[in-house]
């Protein structure tokens, strides 16, 4: 027997197995990936290529006596030693950070913190350039430095940015948000008031590759090609032509492969000038990649947040309103990666997934002697804080209400008829719908059995804790009026061109760095245009190549340039139905598009598909008036707002009641992040994202010495989870499309990053619960634990 | 990318050539075996060997071997070898317990039992193992073979018998009758080194007592065994009230220092616990072996 499979009417639309457009595809850029062809920034190598290597300050405050150089220099394989004087007379000592700050590339008068980049030598190759860095004679005066950001704004602490003109204190900002006199009515009134301090500590986002720079100065047309590793080209063509002085059509961004980036590789760092400035000096490309301590001591961290949160409720849990005071820790140099009028990133966010009557924050940025940056590690600038502080108070909350956590939770939901919901703080949620999303996570954990289960354990003498929580993200920055970073307005552009054959390229100015671009975005081509995603290739990462466009971080990539390359498809879409329109002698309003072709309305038959049309748009055939040969289009898109997605996530831990030793049993993560393009490709996010998560609750923590020593300066002192400290991930969606998003789209990459910490921390509280433990800051390790069994949790900064 | 500082490196065919390339290099030249905890040090430029002696291609140090009353295992043997042995995990379920904990597989293929022993890291966990189960090491050196307890092995950190010239190459463990022994470590993180580790080996007499006993702590400041754990266990029924006092003395012998992994107080408990813990299932498998 022959079994003939019916073939679908439309094979443009694709099917299940084989979508031409969203759906559970096998990622395009993998195969490169699993077989090694992956280009990454150290696979790169050039030409007479030179290595070079940073000295870097071995204490955290001091002030520089002198540098000899002499006995480098001398070592018959380095060609040069540059030094912060040098740099004073290139005018390049310091450099613009992101946050209108400066940051010093080389230490000119002071160090700042322990790793601070001292001197750049460049030789021959890496061993010559590492070898030498010891033949360098420092004198250090060393300084009292200020490592407790509680003690920042004394009187009496040292004054780090004393190079700042009339600078006297370590204060860098204060920013408040929030009406502060309608809450304190708020919270005067309420039944019920809980308050508790909570450490997000630093963490860093650890990257698998390092950061690195390879810089090639062309002296005779004064063109530079700079091979970085960058989440954001082309706002780095525009800093460097800033920093530089280099005219900008002469500067070439290219970001090859990127081995994880989670925010730790938006800003410039030091190594990536000096690289420059090195290939300048010897005339030839110089190479510079940083080791795993350089990374973790020097490189952007994230969190060092010391924050106050208070809860004010009814007595029969009606939340009315949440405060809080945030002390932010942001190291020797203010480099925050964030939109210029959000020095505490979208910390705002604070509010949660909650109708409140009233919400307050201020938050007080300080100088301390530690390495600089603060945004970084997939925290959607500082959505990462706010979700944990919410969803802690809330927990903590339910505690002294006696109700459960879930329920609390689904009492105070903003309702799905609210949206767009404006918040208190002055965000306008796009759309939402909790209830259900709550739900469902309960049904998959089977969360009556669990409590069930935990109320039986807890009678032995078991510890066992259920934690959830809830989050709403803002991502997607954003409207350019509102966002910037340094000036440039957060809109991004896309190219795209349809071939003659009908394959396609779309150009596009933000850059994987592995979250599966290469893929979702031909996905969002194919669905617009029905052109199987294999035949389109996507170009990103090389500024001579894409559109401007300001970078991935912040989940951007999808809210903006998704919303783009729908759009600049649409575009091609529309302009192929004017030659279509030609090519059937008809009118343009005659036709019908279904995926891959327009037709004629009640004639299907008499149709043209997109192949058929690129070909006539580049063949012989009179072309429409107005309309040129080719199907190409270029856009930039602006978004109206941010979006909003949102998740219920619930943890399932036991405790070790001897030791301390937490494992998370179960955990269950339902998210929303609007239309979902490649659910394959967001279910892997979320799996990392949960990873990192409990990473954060349970290791990681970059922690300093009373001198100012970095603890936190190897994988062998700081940990990140490995599959033996993670759980089989249960994983469940719902879907709320963003209503102003081209294909509703909303952004996933951190979703569960952001999620994650405070579910894991409630669990373990909660299981903590019979020890009367109302909170216990991260990261939650044997010791910390048992440290909160015994009634004596601190905190760990 | 880490740099060690420069090096020069030599692959040793025999025991003997290995032998004799350490007398011709030297202080600065220094065995590399598995190399996982020598070449980090390298490579962060806390450790500067001028010579490496690799010992790798040296089978007649890599065998596990029944001799009578005792087993011995060469130097060479990886770790992923001692987990995986039946033989030593029915002799001695310490072993295993200890060798499952161990880093992670990556380092469990590379790394020795003599480079373990060698290295002598506070945080190592078979030299508690060796230290409970009475090992005995075999020592060779320029003036010939030389037989030691692990308690004159150890000198305490990082530090050891084994002469500059010398090379561990054997571990000689005596099998006893009704015996059992557990090893239990709590770590921040699997592959971290241990906050604290507890190892206990139980011998029992025909009519159920505790015949003889050893229980040793890695990672909390106590070099060899437990002074006076085998005076209070010998004679006894294994029993909870036993296991709690053994932990009291565990708790007061150690001496742990506070650092990321934990405080002075948490440590001093984890000895406690942890005590009672391996004693536990050192005597329930010791009967489990006389019924068997």
């Amino acid at each position: 027997m022959t079994i003939i499979h019916e073939r679908p009417s439309n094979p443009a639309a694709g099917d299940e197995d084989r979508p031409i457009g969203y759906g559970r595809i096998q990622r395009k850029e993998d195969p490169r990936f699993v077989r090694g062809k992956g280009n990454y920034l150290d696979d790169i190598v050039l030409p007479g290529m030179l290595h070079g290597a940073i000295l870097r300050a071995p204490v955290a405050h001091a002030r520089l006596v002198s540098i000899d150089t002499t006995n480098a220099l001398a070592h018959p394989k380095v060609l040069a030693v540059i030094t912060g004087k040098d740099l004073l007379g290139l005018k390049l000592a310091w450099a613009p950070t992101l946050s209108a700050d400066v940051q010093a590339v080389l230490v000119t008068d002071k160090v700042r913190f322990q790793g601070q980049e001292v001197a750049f030598v460049v030789a021959e190759d890496r061993y010559a350039a590492r070898d030498a860095l010891e033949l360098i004679d420092v004198e250090y005066d060393v300084l009292p430095p200020v490592i407790d950001a509680r003690k920042a704004l004394d009187a009496d602490a040292p004054v780090i940015r004393d190079e700042i003109e009339g600078k006297t204190d370590n204060h860098i900002f204060d920013w408040e948000i929030g009406d502060k006199a309608e809450t304190e009515a708020v919270f005067a009134s309420a039944d019920v008031v809980v308050s508790q301090e909570m450490v997000y500590p630093r963490v860093h986002p650890a990257p698998m590759e390092t950061c690195g720079a390879i810089a090639d100065f062309d002296a005779v047309d004064g063109k530079l090609t700079l091979y970085e590793t960058t989440q954001a080209p082309h706002a780095h063509r525009t800093l460097f032509a800033i920093v530089a002085g280099i005219p900008e059509h002469k500067i070439r961004v290219v970001s090859p492969d990127i081995g994880g980036g989670f925010g730790n590789k938006v800003g410039i760092y030091p190594g990536y000038i000096l690289a420059v400035v090195g290939s300048i000096v010897t005339g030839k490309p110089v190479k510079w990649v940083e080791d795993r301590s350089e990374n973790l001591m020097s490189t952007s961290f994230a969190r060092d947040y010391i924050m106050q949160g208070e809860i004010a409720a009814t007595r029969d849990g009606k939340i009315l309103a949440v405060r809080t005071n945030v002390l932010a820790d942001h190291g020797a140099f203010n480099a925050t990666a964030q939109p210029t009028k959000n020095p505490a990133g979208f910390f705002s966010i604070f509010t949660g997934s909650y109708d409140l009557k009233a919400a307050y924050c201020s938050v007080t940025g300080v100088y301390t002697n530690k390495a600089p940056g603060g945004v970084a590690y997939a925290c959607s600038f500082r959505v990462t804080e706010a979700v944990y502080l919410v969803e802690r108070m809330v927990d903590i909350l339910a505690r002294k209400l006696e109700m459960d956590p879930a329920e609390l939770r689904l009492k105070n939901f903003i309702k799905p008829e609210q949206f767009p919901y404006a918040n208190k703080t002055g965000w306008v949620y796009d759309s939402g719908n909790y209830e259900p999303a709550m739900r469902l996570s309960m049904q998959l954990a089977g969360y009556d059995e669990l409590r069930r289960e935990q109320r039986e354990k807890r009678e032995r003498g078991e510890l066992m804790g259920i934690g959830i929580s809830f989050f709403t993200e803002t991502v997607g920055a954003g409207p350019r009026k509102h966002f910037d970073i340094v000036g440039l307005g957060m809109a991004d552009g896309a190219e795209l061109r349809v071939h003659p054959t009908g394959r396609a390229v779309v150009r596009l100015s933000v850059q994987s760095q592995g979250q599966g671009h290469e893929t979702t975005f031909a996905q969002i081509v194919a669905e617009e245009l029905g052109i199987p995603p294999e035949d389109i290739d996507v170009v990103h990462g090389d500024t001579d190549q894409t559109p401007f466009g300001l970078g991935t971080y912040g989940s951007r990539s999808t809210p903006v340039s998704g919303g783009a390359v729908a759009l600049v498809a649409r575009k091609v879409r529309e302009k192929a139905k004017l030659i279509a329109a030609a090519m059937l002698e008809t009118r343009p309003e005659d036709l019908e598009w279904e995926k891959g072709r327009w037709f004629v309305k009640g004639d299907p038959g008499a149709g043209k598909t997109i192949s058929e049309i690129a070909m006539a748009a580049h063949g012989t055939m009179t072309l429409p008036e107005g309309v040129d040969g080719n199907l190409d289009a270029e856009i930039t898109y602006d978004p109206p707002n941010l979006t909003f997605p949102f998740g219920a996530y619930i943890c399932v831990v036991d405790i070790d009641p001897g030791t301390g030793h937490v494992k998370v049993r179960r955990f269950i993560a339902v998210d929303d992040c609007g239309t979902r393009i490649n659910p394959m490709i967001i279910e892997g996010q979320v799996h990392g994202g949960l990873t990192d998560g409990v990473g954060m609750a349970l290791m990681e923590i970059i922690e300093f010495d009373a001198d100012g020593n970095c603890l936190g300066g190897s994988f062998m002192d700081y940990l990140i989870p490995t599959a033996m400290e993670v759980p089989d991930w249960e994983t469940g969606f719902t879907i709320t499309p963003s209503p102003h998003h081209p294909i509703g789209a909303k952004g996933i990459g951190e979703s569960a990053t952001v999620g994650s910490p405070p579910a894991i921390v409630n669990a373990v509280v909660d299981a903590l619960a019979p020890y009367g433990v109302v909170h216990m800051d991260m990261p939650c390790t044997p010791a910390r634990v048992w440290a909160a069994m015994q009634g004596r949790a601190r905190p760990p900064i | 990318m880490q740099i060690p500082a420069p090096f020069d490196y030599v692959r040793a065919t025999s025991v003997d050539n290995a032998l004799e390339l350490l007398s011709r290099h030297g202080a600065e030249s220094r065995v590399i075996a598995g190399g996982h905890s020598l070449l980090p040090m390298m490579k962060l430029r806390l450790s500067r060997p001028e010579w490496l002696i690799d010992i790798n291609d040296l089978y007649e140090l890599d065998f596990i071997l029944r001799d009578g009353d005792k087993l011995r295992i060469g130097a060479l043997t990886r770790h992923t070898t001692l987990l995986e042995s039946d033989e030593i995990a029915a002799l001695f379920p310490i072993v295993r317990d200890a060798e499952a904990v161990i880093a992670d597989p990556v380092v469990r293929n590379r790394g020795t039992i003599g480079g373990s022993l060698c290295q002598a890291d506070p945080a190592e966990d078979l030299s508690t193992v060796c230290d409970v189960l009475g090992a005995e090491a075999v020592i060779r050196g320029p003036a010939g073979e030389r037989i030691l307890a692990m308690a004159d092995f150890h000198r305490g950190p990082y530090e050891t018998a084994v002469g500059q010239d010398e090379m561990l190459c054997e571990v000689r463990i005596p099998v006893r009758p009704r015996s059992g022994s557990a090893y239990e470590k709590v770590e921040r993180r699997v592959g971290d080194w241990a906050v604290g580790a507890a190892g206990a080996s139980v011998t029992l007499a025909a009519d159920g007592t505790i015949a003889d006993a050893a229980v040793g702590l890695t990672a909390l400041g106590l070099d060899h065994t437990i002074a006076g754990a085998a005076d209070l266990l010998r004679g006894q029924q294994p029993r909870e009230e036993l296991f709690v006092e053994a932990g009291r003395l565990a708790a007061a012998a150690c001496d742990p220092v506070a650092d990321q992994r934990g405080p002075i107080d948490y440590k001093r408990h984890l000895a406690d616990e942890l005590t009672r813990r391996v004693l536990r299932q050192a005597c329930t498998r010791a009967a489990q072996t006389q019924e068997g």
